[in-house]
């Protein structure tokens, strides 16, 4: 980076403003985030999507997500245009390693990011026993470790099986939405790092956020919309075989 | 992802409800079933099952006392259950279990035994010695009043307890079939009518469970079998045992029939990983198999030794078949991946806190205080032999 | 009323009833946690708790505020939307050591040297991962063999990762 010591000096004192009120931590904190005026979602855009897999990477190091488990993935659907009921769908590590080569053989491939749908009718939390599952005030469902009894109850009720139970904490654990961040005036880290904007915060509550005329303007679905969860992650050309 | 069939969302693959899981529900059933079988004679005056009514009720505490045991094992943190108590969450089945739980050891089971046996308890309280003596004296609650109008007292609301039982016994098995029933993300599991199929094969469970044991313990005691209690117990188990069938064919049949999009992969799984569990356990071995040889002792008058000895095949194989549908609706529910496009298998592990050595314990237990009830509280009037009361 | 003697035992149990009744109540008052319904059946200060937890990507806006050269460079090329971190991996760590404060407290923190010029990821795998042909990927999207693509030769030769377009000239 070639930047003058002199600017340097300029710079960073102003930085370092920012960056304080960006580490603040909690609400009390941030009294410029007021949780009733935010209602969280994400836009997946399923053409956008090219599975690098940079979100499961930069989740599992901006949450410690523990190896095996996964608050987010990328599915890769290989799907005949003779039987869309039975695709063949893959999803590795992509911490640990990339999609195999895909071969061209007149079937369509398309990557399906999947994670916590954060649902406004949640059967997950529903089903708590003790309330320790919940959603916030912003639209955020949230697992309070410290109150969970590891009865994996709502890993169970989760029809998108986004939930496990964290091996060593013996709680359950899932996508957080990056809550952590939302507060600091940040977005999630899965969206931060997508090259090509397949993923993107979106909050269904501020006017002037790009997905109020993104759904107007596309066809957009939920994942099993049958399931009536009121889920809050939108995806883009999500095709009939997805599961 | 060793063990993978297909394709399974990624946090599918290992299996959240052990072995400890299958025994929760098999032992609640037992304690409904056999509290069933106690109101047969308290509620519905049938005279015939009069020798098992106590060893019914005593059955069912031993149960009851053991059944949350494979919940706090399997509980990441069972130091936090006490919460279900302090914050039960209304719109959780299974936020329930606290309350019906202590509801019906307490306000139902503790106090008809109590009530039952409270002269008794008075008697041996006064001619006890030590630490029984302290024992019984508690019990007593520091009343020794057991003149005729006080048990008469007993007697009424004994009956009222018993009537209340009734449904607190559906409701406290019934849950257990809720929880599953009402998870709409699980096909196998999401039916209205898995919360009464639970509690028929509840009471199939119970009473087999208490006939057996009482044949077996009678014959220990070296005393002669009501063959006239035993029949008539089996004629009870054949026509719930037919209820329950029928349920369960009603619910496969509809599945077939309806064919949705869970369909195709159940019924792999079905013929593939759950063929013995379900297929050849359950169904024909735990199912056909004791209907038949009961069907056969209703219709053919057959003598007394083959009755008997067709009373304790079926009894057994009856419990191993009920024990065999709760391990295919809770291991099975799982095995499966929620895309339907993939499977996975259960490794039970023998030695750890789910494994299957805890899951033997846990079903041996019972059976050990039962024999510590049956010697506090007996339940015939002559005395009973020292021996521990066994299964079958 | 000798109804009430010869009952009196039922009304010893149910005294014990009441008994344990007044006592859970006393002990529900002193363990239910004071923020538990603040916003719903749950215990509200969780959300703080949540909330609180330290960030390990910087993200974007707090890089260009130093780097805004970098920022320029990248936002009239192709890769104008990838962000910093994408490739450069999480970098709140480096924010931090160069504000000299610690991201969960604000306190000062000593110097770590090891984040004052974090390590450049290496162009040969990272643009790979993208960039590999597949056919998986989307129609129209930039795709390369490795093994027909100038083998041998680091991406960085001819494209500037900052702007890869090959009207941008090369690596720096």
């Amino acid at each position: 980076m070639k930047i003058s010591r002199r600017q340097m000096l300029i710079l960073l004192p102003a930085a370092a403003v920012a960056w304080e009120s960006v580490m603040a931590g909690t609400p009390e904190d941030a009294p410029n985030y007021k949780m009733t005026d935010h209602w969280w979602g994400m836009l997946i855009d399923i053409s956008k999507c090219i599975g690098c897999g940079n979100c499961m990477r930069a989740c599992q190091t901006e949450n410690d997500v523990p190896d095996g488990f996964f608050r987010t993935w990328v599915e890769r659907y290989h799907v005949s245009d003779e039987d869309m009921t039975e695709p063949e769908v893959i999803a590795p590590d992509l911490c640990k390693e990339n999609f195999p080569f895909a071969k061209e053989d007149g079937r369509k491939y398309f990557f399906v990011p999947k994670l916590c749908n954060h649902c406004a009718d949640s059967p997950c939390t529903q089903v708590c026993p003790v309330g320790a599952t919940f959603i916030s005030p912003d639209g955020v469902v949230l697992v309070d470790q410290t109150y969970c009894l590891g009865c994996a109850y709502c890993v169970q009720a989760c029809p998108y099986g986004c939930r496990y139970i964290h091996p060593e904490k013996k709680v359950a654990d899932k996508c957080t939405l990056c809550k952590h961040r939302l507060a600091k005036g940040l977005t999630t880290a899965c969206c931060e790092v997508c090259p090509t904007g397949a993923r993107q915060l979106a909050d269904l509550k501020d006017l002037n956020d790009p997905i109020h005329v993104f759904l107007k303007t596309h066809s957009v679905q939920v994942l099993k919309p049958q399931m009536a969860t009121g889920a809050k992650v939108f995806y883009n050309d999500l095709d009939g075989s997805v599961r | 992802m060793s063990g993978v069939e297909g394709f399974m969302y990624p946090n599918e693959v290992a299996l959240q409800w052990s072995v400890l899981i299958v025994l929760y529900p098999f032992i609640t059933g037992l304690v409904a079933g056999a509290f069933i079988l106690a109101s047969l004679e308290r509620v519905f005056r049938v005279e015939a099952v009069k020798p098992t009514y106590r060893l019914a009720l005593l059955t069912a505490l031993s149960f009851l006392l053991v059944a949350p045991l494979p919940l706090q094992l399997h509980l990441g943190h069972p130091e936090r259950s006490p919460e279900m108590y302090l914050t039960p969450h209304s719109t959780s089945a299974m936020a329930m279990f606290g309350y019906v739980y202590l509801w019906y050891l307490m306000a139902v089971l503790v106090l008809e035994i109590w009530l039952d046996y409270r002269r008794d308890i008075v008697l041996l309280s006064q001619s006890s010695k030590g630490l029984l003596r302290v024992i019984y004296k508690i019990m007593t609650l520091g009343s020794s009043n057991i003149s005729p109008r006080s048990l008469a007292i007993d007697d009424k609301a004994g009956w009222i307890v018993t009537l209340i039982g009734i449904p607190s016994a559906f409701l406290l098995h019934g849950y257990v079939g809720f929880i599953f029933g009402s998870v709409k993300a699980n096909p196998w599991w999401s039916s209205p009518l898995m919360p009464v199929v639970f509690i028929f094969s509840a009471m199939v469970s119970g009473i087999a469970a208490v006939m057996l044991l009482y044949m077996a313990i009678t014959k220990m005691r070296k005393q002669k079998i009501d063959i006239r209690c035993v029949d008539s117990i089996a004629m009870y188990l054949f026509y719930i045992f037919i209820i329950d069938f029928s349920l369960e064919m009603l619910d496969l049949a509809h599945r077939i029939y309806e064919a949705d999009e869970s369909f195709r992969s159940l019924n792999f799984m079905v013929h593939t990983q759950l063929y013995i569990p379900h297929i050849v356990i359950q169904i024909c071995l735990g199912t056909l198999t004791p209907l038949f040889l009961l069907f056969l002792t209703q219709v053919v008058k057959l003598p007394e030794l083959v009755r008997k000895r067709i009373y304790v095949i079926s009894g057994a194989l009856a419990l191993i078949g009920i024990l065999a549908m709760r391990w295919n609706v809770v291991i099975g529910g799982q095995l499966f991946s929620k895309s339907f496009l993939g499977y996975t298998t259960y490794k039970m592990s023998l030695v750890t806190r789910e494994g299957l050595l805890v899951a033997i314990a846990l079903s041996l237990l019972p059976l050990v205080f039962l024999w510590l009830l049956i010697k506090l509280l007996p339940p015939w009037p002559e005395k009973s032999a020292h021996a521990p009361a066994a299964g079958d | 009323m000798s109804v009430f003697k010869d009952a009196g035992h039922l009304f010893r149990f149910a005294g014990l009833f009441v008994l344990a009744f007044l006592i859970f109540l006393v002990v529900r008052h002193l363990i239910v946690p004071k923020s538990f319904g603040e916003y719903g059946h749950y215990r509200g200060a969780a959300i703080g708790e949540i909330a609180a937890r330290p960030v390990k990507f910087a993200g974007h806006e707090t890089c260009e505020t130093c780097h805004s050269d970098v920022a320029d460079r990248k936002k009239i090329g192709k890769h104008a939307h990838v962000n910093c971190e994408a490739c450069h991996g999480a970098l709140a760590g480096h924010v931090n050591h160069m504000m000299g404060t610690d991201s969960q407290s604000s306190t000062q923190v000593a110097a770590d040297p090891s984040l004052e010029k974090p390590v450049l990821p290496d162009t040969a795998v990272l643009c790979a991962r993208c960039h590999t042909a597949s056919a998986a990927e989307p129609k129209g999207f930039p795709q390369v063999d490795p093994a027909n693509h100038y083998p041998g030769s680091p991406c960085k030769t001819c494209h500037q990762p900052h702007s890869p377009g090959m009207d941008a000239g090369g690596a720096k």
